[in-house]
């Protein structure tokens, strides 16, 4: 008997969802202003396709999943793979150990090439010799900058964590900050960890390390709002991933704070924010190009034997300062996700 | 037992122990002491004000009434969350999915809203039923199958963690979702969901009334309705329940779909404050939930617990996640500081109710 009214009742759910759905539409609902109408749908870029044979590249990265900044990256290599005639394998774990099992993975399945982000480059050291002696050439991007030659790996596209942040300290002088707060949204990540020693090292204020939960966002407003709160002398605010940056702006206007506010790295809203004046720059390393150019070399060393840096220098993507003065040369490509 | 408080500061240099417990003189009262004593909710109320006590003195910061305000949100989120996941939890089962369950249905929201350019209370209302689906399913599946609610809320949050990433991407063809601040409806619901008051020139968040409001109707729905008592029944022991003619199968059903809407809640919480939201985000919130309502006072196994404590619970949270960085401690000792902050009240909590029921 209760089983019966239950199914009855479960019947009548998806029925009574589909005629609200209806009445709303049918009452006018729709948006006039925003939603996807109103923006424009951008061709992806494209630069023909090369006539070599098929490959396949393993991209392999230390990225969280559901990253603005990854996508971005995985969106460079795959432009690079659709030119190239490359078949494309992406995968990531933040846990270097699974980090390495997948480069296992990828040695196992005979690929051409791996692209691998270095960000612990202890755990990952042997499983790059190992594709090493399996004849498979491994390049760098993005993390390892300082390592990448001591594991073996045929070329790096990135920058340089620490020099990177060293150019945001000196921007700080510049603007005359005096006192500036460095958000890290993961505590315990080396490349983070860098940007702020960067920072420190050539601002001449004082600079404080705060750690916001970077995986709830409220958590990360409450945090920054108290971190103003407490020290009202902070005047600049560095956050080092552009999704915190803009949560970062609320944090600043509704702690009543006048501190303004930069970042590291960039995605659409963050453009939006440089171009209103909300964020006064950001140090951009091109993430579309680190992905895109590690595979692109791999194809090149395959077809015409190339390596950039000779094996001995890394190509740096970065740091570049995308601030208010070239923002509009950015804007249309942030909007399609690609910058 | 007073052993225990003074085992907390050891790993944290300036912490001393919370002072507030010797100041309390109810002893002289005894019976009526005992009584509110053994209530786990009392434990901790103690546990709370001791953190918050000691916080004053050590972060002069927090004596400011917008710093309250700001703690006071953060406590808000964590508790709207916190208070169906401990009913859920005195009903006997838990939900592994509550955190990106948060996440699924902001993303729900926004993406519909944005793909099909409607208004964004047409996103609001199909994540709500996104939400009580997911809700449901959940508890169908426990009831259906008997496995441990630990078991089919862990598939669950895998899948929903999964499907937040590959739906998102697959529909925006991006990880996040787009802004859809300058859409209609959306200063309404932002008012609903994510505005603030001013209370004498303090900004409170709209979230902490809500947080009081669904905390007095869920103590009301507990103490004095008839599916408080069924709540209390199958969550002690589910076959004497229906035995004296307890609809478990409803209970637990209707129990989970509670979670979803306290997910739905905070999620158009997220979505309307934040404008977008990130596919990966919500992961590990689940344990904190679980955490604010266990150091309320419910008990892992079912049966007991309140939903004031887990008020209590949420509010120890935000008060000392946000009161390291009021005291200005240094960072790198954050999570120590957080662990040994929670330990130390947990343990007055503990302490509190065994000395209450051994008298």
């Amino acid at each position: 008997m209760d089983r019966s009214s239950h199914s009855r009742s479960r019947r009548y759910v998806p029925v009574v969802a589909a005629m609200a759905a209806a009445t709303l539409f049918a009452a006018g609902c729709s948006s006039s202003s925003g939603g996807k109408k109103a923006d424009e749908t951008g061709n992806d870029v494209s630069a023909g396709k090369a006539t070599t044979p098929r490959m396949t590249v393993a991209l392999i990265t230390h990225a969280a999943p559901g990253d603005t900044f990854w996508d971005i990256v995985r969106k460079g290599a795959e432009a690079a793979a659709a030119k190239d005639n490359v078949k494309l394998v992406y995968s990531s774990d933040p846990n270097a150990g699974n980090q390495a099992n997948l480069v296992q993975n990828a040695i196992d399945q005979k690929v051409d090439g791996i692209a691998l982000t270095l960000a612990k480059p202890d755990a990952l050291k042997s499983v790059v010799a190992k594709a090493g002696q399996a004849g498979i050439p491994v390049v760098g991007f993005n993390s390892g900058v300082s390592d990448w030659t001591k594991v073996g790996m045929l070329e790096f596209f990135g920058q340089d964590e620490e020099v990177a942040g060293e150019a945001f300290g000196k921007k700080l002088n510049e603007v005359g900050a005096k006192h500036t707060a460095c958000v890290i949204q993961e505590q315990g990540n080396i490349g983070l960890t860098q940007r702020c020693a960067g920072l420190k090292k050539t601002f001449s204020g004082k600079t404080d390390i705060l750690y916001v939960n970077g995986t709830d966002m409220p958590s990360v407003k409450s945090t920054i709002t108290a971190k103003l709160q407490q020290d009202s002398s902070i005047d600049f605010v560095a956050t080092l991933a552009a999704p915190i940056a803009l949560t970062a702006t609320q944090a600043i206007s509704e702690s009543g704070s006048k501190a303004k506010l930069a970042t590291f790295d960039l995605n659409k809203d963050a453009v939006a924010a440089i171009k209103s004046g909300k964020i006064q720059w950001a140090i951009d390393q091109q993430p579309y190009l680190q992905g895109y150019l590690s595979v692109d070399s791999l194809w090149l060393y395959k077809t015409n034997g190339n390596y950039s840096g000779g094996g001995s220098q890394a190509v740096l993507t970065g740091p570049a300062i995308v601030d208010k003065t070239n923002i509009d040369k950015v804007a249309a490509f942030a909007a399609k996700g690609t910058r | 037992m007073t052993m225990t408080q003074t085992t907390a500061p050891a790993t944290g240099s300036p912490s001393p122990a919370p002072p507030a417990l010797e100041k309390d003189g109810r002893t002289s009262e005894r019976s009526l002491a005992i009584r509110l004593l053994a209530r786990p909710e009392v434990g901790v109320f103690l546990g709370a004000a001791a953190v918050y006590v000691f916080f004053l003195v050590a972060a002069p910061p927090v004596r400011d009434g917008s710093s309250m305000a700001n703690i006071l949100y953060q406590s808000s989120t964590i508790g709207i969350m916190a208070l169906p996941v401990a009913l859920l939890m005195i009903g006997g089962e838990f939900d592994l999915s509550a955190g990106v369950a948060v996440v699924t249905s902001a993303l729900t929201a926004s993406m519909l809203s944005y793909q099909l350019t409607v208004n964004v209370w047409v996103g609001v209302l199909v994540a709500l039923l996104v939400s009580l689906g997911i809700g449901f399913f959940n508890g169908w599946l426990v009831v259906r199958t008997g496995l441990p609610s630990f078991l089919i809320t862990l598939g669950s949050f895998l899948i929903l963690q999964g499907v937040n990433l590959a739906v998102t991407k697959l529909v925006t063809g991006n990880v996040a979702t787009d802004d859809i601040s300058d859409m209609d409806g959306f200063s309404q619901a932002q008012k609903v969901f994510a505005s603030s008051f001013d209370v004498g020139g303090v900004q409170v968040k709209i979230t902490v009334v809500w947080w009081l409001v669904f905390a007095a109707v869920a103590t009301w729905v507990l103490l004095r309705t008839k599916y408080g008592n069924w709540t209390f029944a199958v969550g002690g022991n589910k076959d004497s329940a229906r035995a004296v003619g307890v609809p478990v199968t409803f209970s637990k059903i209707s129990l989970f779909m509670l979670v979803g809407f306290g997910a739905w809640f905070i999620g158009m919480h997220q979505l309307f404050s934040f404008n977008t939201v990130q596919s990966g985000e919500g992961v590990g919130q689940e344990l904190i939930y679980i955490s604010a309502a266990v150091i309320g006072g419910c008990l892992l196994t079912g049966g007991a617990g309140s939903a004031i404590g887990p008020v209590f619970g949420a509010f120890m949270f935000g008060m000392v996640q946000q009161g390291i960085v009021y005291a200005g401690w240094n960072p790198d000792w954050f999570k120590a500081f957080l662990g040994v902050m929670l330990l130390g009240a947990v343990l007055i909590n503990l302490w509190v109710q065994r000395t209450a029921t051994r008298r």
